[in-house]
């Protein structure tokens, strides 16, 4: 009797190893956005940019061009790469510190001019890479290295809600929050991608899909403490949805 | 598409020559952000590239605009952003990133009075900034000097093609008088636009034979060594090939003035009136700050008796001077700062002091 194969890995992905921690959610969200590249034939038409935090070497685990942008700058560098390749597949993988604190700007404008990329944005509410200091998306009462009393509004502010934020703007087309702690919710974010690459497409401009990720090692949890965190903490928070959609002339 | 508007000789502003200098060397793409004194040339790019097919930008920031740069040098074409000190500062750690992903690009500086927010006055206190890194990281970048707006024609366009040579930023540094005056300047026939072949350019993999990846990150110490060491590599490649200057006079010297850019022409005038007052005195003006010029200094540092370096700062260049000369020969300064303009009065005056005295 032969075997038949019925699933392989993308080959949107490298063979490379990740350097992820156990139970992080960088790795599905990179299968995620690796199988729509994939699937919709644009692998080698696309360029990535690279941000700054831990998904900083996602250049190695995507195989498609991939540019490292500074912390922060990711948007203006795919700025850069999309004007001058107008016909090519440009999207950008942030996370929350990288995007929402000090590329705060650099998102807001080019989600403003309408750019016609597609932001990938893992919000994990803290900043792994460095150590598990506070985001801006640190939720109130949450624990960081650096809020180790927790997050305290009238001291450190409130969390940033980018989705809601960005969907303000005319330029914004298509703008959903998504989350990764479970299957059916792993499975509406890779439609939610798949609608962002499609909005390229079509040239319609701005695309950015928020990812609600996990953090076990700096949050102090394990895989499946995570994934009950992220539902139980942080979607009350961060209410998924689509939040703009003039792809389909809508809202 | 009008690919060439200049024939003959055009009477044009400082910033606006190099923009159309660009426009020659093929530069199609331009990111920038206003700042006084460099914006007209923000200006002139946004009506001129869509001329010539390319795009203008303006970004929300310098540090959007440097990195929109990093975006398209990554994809292949010849950019160029634009600045004045204080924004060029927020240029640097862009311009390091640039180093260390090796990404050919033209950064414009047209200096004012600093530090801080200092004022919109010419001056030549970037000069440490420009030579000695000024971003992070071991790197040089080369920096070309321009004295009038024909120089500037001749050094945008070599400017890119260094860059593109060594896959490399440079910087093109004036300032604010070199920026805002006015005089006739050639473009001459259409430059020839070297092609450089760009294979190492992200574009998409298709018909590649595999992705490419852009980066300055290296998280092992020996490799990002190697890395580094191979970057020094070209640095020295630079210093053999790129050095770039004009003396005046040196040959009979007793005294031998430094000065580069504008102040380079007002030196040059109190060079002649001291000829004329019986001085033996001389010019050597670098036109290239990195690589900075030591040979005119190695071959009259035994025969002269001081150099003077005139700048519009407090003393910069000075300590290159200093290196060169390397304590063979006295080297005195001679500077304004904060925005003003050293006068030829005050430059002749300088160097009779340092004669001690005229014969007339």
């Amino acid at each position: 009797m032969t075997m038949k194969t019925v699933f392989t890995k993308t080959t949107g992905l490298t063979d490379k190893p990740t350097h992820y921690c156990p139970g992080c959610t960088h790795g599905v969200i990179h299968r995620l956005v690796a199988e729509i590249l994939e699937e919709m034939g644009i692998l080698e038409d696309t360029v990535g940019v690279a941000s700054v935090g831990c998904s900083v070497l996602s250049y190695e685990y995507f195989n498609c061009d991939m540019t490292q942008a500074a912390h922060g700058r990711a948007p203006a560098v795919a700025t850069g790469v999309k004007r001058v390749l107008p016909d090519r597949f440009v999207f950008t993988y942030q996370g929350d510190g990288d995007l929402a604190s000090i590329g705060i700007s650099e998102v807001i404008h080019a989600a403003a001019r309408g750019e016609n990329i597609t932001v990938i944005f893992v919000n994990n509410a803290i900043y792994g890479m460095t150590g598990g200091q506070m985001a801006p998306t640190t939720l109130i009462g949450q624990k960081t290295a650096t809020t180790p009393f927790g997050r305290d509004a009238r001291v450190q502010g409130s969390p940033i809600k980018v989705c809601e934020m960005i969907a303000t703007l005319d330029g914004a087309v298509y703008i959903e929050r998504v989350s990764t702690h479970d299957v059916p919710h792993i499975g509406k974010a890779k439609k939610a991608i798949r609608r962002a690459f499609e909005t390229q497409k079509k040239g319609l401009g701005f695309s950015m899909i928020e990812i609600l990720s996990t953090c076990p090692t700096n949050w102090g949890l394990d895989p499946a403490e995570s994934l009950e965190w992220v539902k139980e903490q942080m979607v009350p928070v961060y209410p998924l949805g689509v939040y703009k959609n003039k792809a389909d002339g809508g809202k | 598409m009008r690919e060439v508007i200049f024939m003959g000789k055009v009477l044009m502003k400082g910033n606006e020559v190099i923009a159309e200098a660009a426009v020659h060397a093929g530069c199609k793409y331009f990111f920038g952000y206003p700042i006084t004194p460099q914006s007209e040339l923000v200006a002139y790019m946004a009506r001129r590239l869509p001329e010539v097919g390319g795009l203008f930008l303006q970004a929300e920031s310098e540090i959007a605009a440097i990195n929109m740069v990093y975006g398209a040098a990554s994809a292949g074409v010849r950019v160029m952003t634009s600045s004045s000190s204080p924004g060029f500062s927020l240029k640097q750690e862009g311009i390091s990133y640039l180093i260390g992903s090796e990404l050919p690009a033209v950064v414009v500086n047209i200096a004012r009075g600093g530090p801080g927010l200092g004022n919109i006055q010419p001056a030549q206190s970037d000069y440490f900034q420009v030579t000695k890194g000024g971003g992070h990281g071991d790197y040089n970048i080369p920096v070309l000097a321009p004295a009038s707006l024909q120089e500037i024609v001749d050094l945008t366009l070599e400017a890119f093609d260094i860059a593109d040579k060594y896959r490399t930023p440079v910087i093109l540094l004036g300032d604010g008088m070199l920026g805002q005056m006015m005089e006739p300047v050639e473009f001459g026939e259409r430059s020839v636009v070297r092609e450089y072949e760009k294979n190492w350019a992200t574009t998409g993999s298709r018909g590649d034979g595999g992705p490419k990846t852009i980066s300055s990150l290296d998280l092992d110490a020996v490799t990002l060594e190697r890395r580094n060491w191979n970057l020094q590599r070209k640095f020295a490649l630079m210093k053999e090939n790129e050095v770039r200057y004009e003396t005046f006079m040196i040959e009979d010297a007793d005294y031998i003035m430094v000065a580069f850019g504008t102040v380079a022409r007002i030196t040059m005038n109190a060079v002649n009136r001291a000829r004329e007052a019986g001085v033996k005195v001389g010019l050597i003006r670098p036109i290239s700050l990195w690589p900075f010029p030591e040979r005119p200094f190695i071959e009259t540092r035994d025969q002269v008796k001081a150099y003077i370096s005139i700048e519009m700062s407090a003393g910069q260049m000075v300590e290159d001077v200093r290196l060169a000369v390397n304590g063979h020969a006295p080297v005195d300064f001679f500077g304004r700062t904060g925005g003003v303009v050293p006068t030829q009065d005050e430059i002749f005056e300088k160097i009779v002091t340092v004669a001690g005295g005229v014969s007339v």
